[in-house]
């Protein structure tokens, strides 16, 4: 028996209407992720990868086609699919402790699993001295490793980033990039990772999807072959980098031309 | 260079302990000079004082041993306070009766502020947050809003009569537009971000109102509350000036008639007092609600 993805997108296009201009975010998307894989989504800007991912998330209804989780259509934003934005998106009168309890919190569980669930995942991005407090009182790199204990602690299977570290300084990037390739490998989750970074791409993905800009669309999916962890040095490293940044740049030259 | 960068991230301080060491940094010096403390914590009161002691000095000598003066010096005025408060120096019908004005005005205040309150909060969130409403009722708002309060005061006594009630009424109105506004800028100025959030952490529906819609636009209605506040003390003066017997409005008025100037000014340092004091104290209460935003905690 085939296994089924835990993501499964066909033809999946999505127009939005923009003062009476209809604009073609994505067209004809096809993408099947399989439980536990790492994807990441480049692409310039405007290529769709951000469309693709809401989509996913149930923020958007697609125009065209489907997106499936488990086979089941994505109706709506739901537990099971975490998204961590590049803004945050935390809430700012809840302290760390209570952001990430909110998810078990709507979902009326149990004071005492509330409780354990939350010290857990603030102990697994290491921010027990940072509790109980605010997150205006927090450096980027901690109100993103907030935003992905909110998200793990609502039990999402499939965690959706986009661009996650693009606003954090390059030091803080890398370290959060490694934690976040550990805690991966650790804990099976799925992961679509929307970036314009390539070396993030390689550096994180089994996966790297690229897409092209107007009309947004998938373009070509490369597996990543290098064994974990990876070297950013290394020469099969720099080699993938000159693939997917020529590649990209091929896509600049058509949309220029 | 990958292995070799975690070498040096591992070296380097982590940010959560960077943070507690600049917060370090900051409250030391404070604890080690307690005497440049002293004086940076004294500062703004001296200059506070500073500014109404330099008044008064001109007050005294502009007022003072001249008989034809129509403004008495501030000694009389002090004296006059103080007859009203406790009594034992002129012993008239002013005499000890400061509480029950002082008392009349802010029950009045009070009243009409919390009238204002149980409609102003409602009515702003329904106009904010349902369209129906907004499209039904704000147009009428917007228009009706101009109005200065003041020009309400006939047509509150037409309605009312006169006694308490018209003052009362113009305390309503007066604290009613800005708990209305700020309400509804409040409620409709949520991140759209943080909806999207709630939803996919399985927060949905009107759920989403009481968890995210009403924290979120608690900064915005407060500064209504305080602006509606501070409103209801500039108000209650013009709804106490016709027809009622008590209120701080009234003896203002009633002194002018008769050219007690001292009462008058008494009655309006009194309504400063206390209409700062009310100012303070829910300011109070805005720094426990609104500890995480850093523009009020």
């Amino acid at each position: 028996m085939a296994e089924v993805p835990i993501l499964q997108m066909h033809n999946l296009g999505k127009t939005f209407a923009q003062n009476g201009r209809a604009i073609e975010a994505l067209r004809g998307a096809n993408l099947s992720v399989r439980k536990g894989e790492f994807i990441c989504l480049i692409g310039a800007s405007g290529c769709g990868k951000s469309t693709l991912l809401r989509l996913a998330a149930g923020f958007e209804i697609p125009t065209t086609g489907e997106a499936l989780m488990w086979g089941m259509p994505i109706a709506g934003p739901g537990p099971s699919r975490g998204m961590v934005f590049q803004d945050y998106g935390l809430f700012p009168w809840l302290t760390v402790r209570d952001n990430v309890g909110f998810g078990p919190r709507s979902r009326g569980r149990p004071k005492q699993e509330i409780k354990e669930t939350t010290e857990r995942f603030i102990e697994l991005v290491g921010l027990q001295n940072f509790a109980d407090v605010y997150p205006h009182q927090l450096s980027g790199g901690m109100k993103q490793r907030v935003a992905i204990a909110r998200v793990l602690a609502s039990d999402a299977e499939l965690v959706l980033m986009d661009e996650p570290f693009g606003a954090l300084d390059a030091m803080t990037r890398e370290r959060l990039q490694d934690e976040l390739v550990e805690l991966w490998s650790r804990s099976g989750l799925t992961v679509l990772f929307v970036t314009h970074a390539i070396e993030e791409a390689i550096f994180l993905a089994d996966r790297v999807v690229v897409m092209s800009p107007g009309p947004g669309r998938i373009d070509s999916e490369y597996a990543i072959d290098l064994k974990r962890p990876r070297d950013i040095a290394s020469r099969d490293f720099n080699e993938w980098r000159r693939l997917l940044a020529s590649k990209l740049h091929s896509h600049h030259a058509r949309k220029a031309g | 260079m990958r292995c070799s960068r975690r070498d040096i991230v591992s070296t380097l301080a982590s940010d959560t302990d960077q943070l507690v060491a600049r917060e370090r940094a900051t409250r030391q010096p404070i604890r080690r000079s307690f005497g440049e403390g002293g004086w940076l914590r004294l500062r703004p009161v001296l200059l506070a004082i500073a500014f109404p002691l330099a008044l008064l000095a001109f007050w005294h000598f502009a007022t003072v041993s001249r008989p034809a003066s129509l403004i008495p010096p501030p000694y009389d005025v002090w004296q006059e306070l103080e007859d009203l408060a406790f009594g034992g120096i002129n012993d008239d019908a002013y005499s000890r009766t400061l509480h029950i004005h002082l008392l009349a005005s802010m029950s009045r205040v009070y009243g009409g502020f919390a009238m204002a309150l149980f409609v102003a909060l409602p009515l702003g969130m329904l106009i904010g947050r349902v369209r129906l409403v907004r499209e039904l009722v704000d147009p009428t708002i917007q228009i009706l809003r101009p109005i200065p309060v003041t020009a309400w005061l006939p047509l509150a006594m037409i309605i009312f009569g006169i006694g308490p009630r018209s003052a009362i009424f113009l305390v309503f109105l007066g604290a009613f537009y800005p708990i209305l506004v700020n309400t509804i800028f409040g409620v409709r100025a949520v991140e759209p971000r943080l909806f999207e959030a709630a939803s996919m952490l399985g927060c949905t529906g009107s759920a989403q109102f009481f968890r995210v819609v009403l924290p979120a636009a608690l900064p915005s209605i407060f500064t209504g509350l305080r602006l509606g506040l501070g409103f209801s003390w500039v108000v209650i003066v013009v709804g106490e000036m016709t027809g009622v017997q008590t209120g701080l409005g009234a003896i203002i008025m009633e002194a002018r008639q008769l050219s007690r100037t001292e009462i008058v000014i008494s009655g309006m340092i009194v309504i400063g007092v206390f209409g700062f004091l009310s100012d303070q104290l829910i300011m109070l209460l805005g720094k426990r609600l609104l500890a995480w935003s850093p523009s009020h905690g």
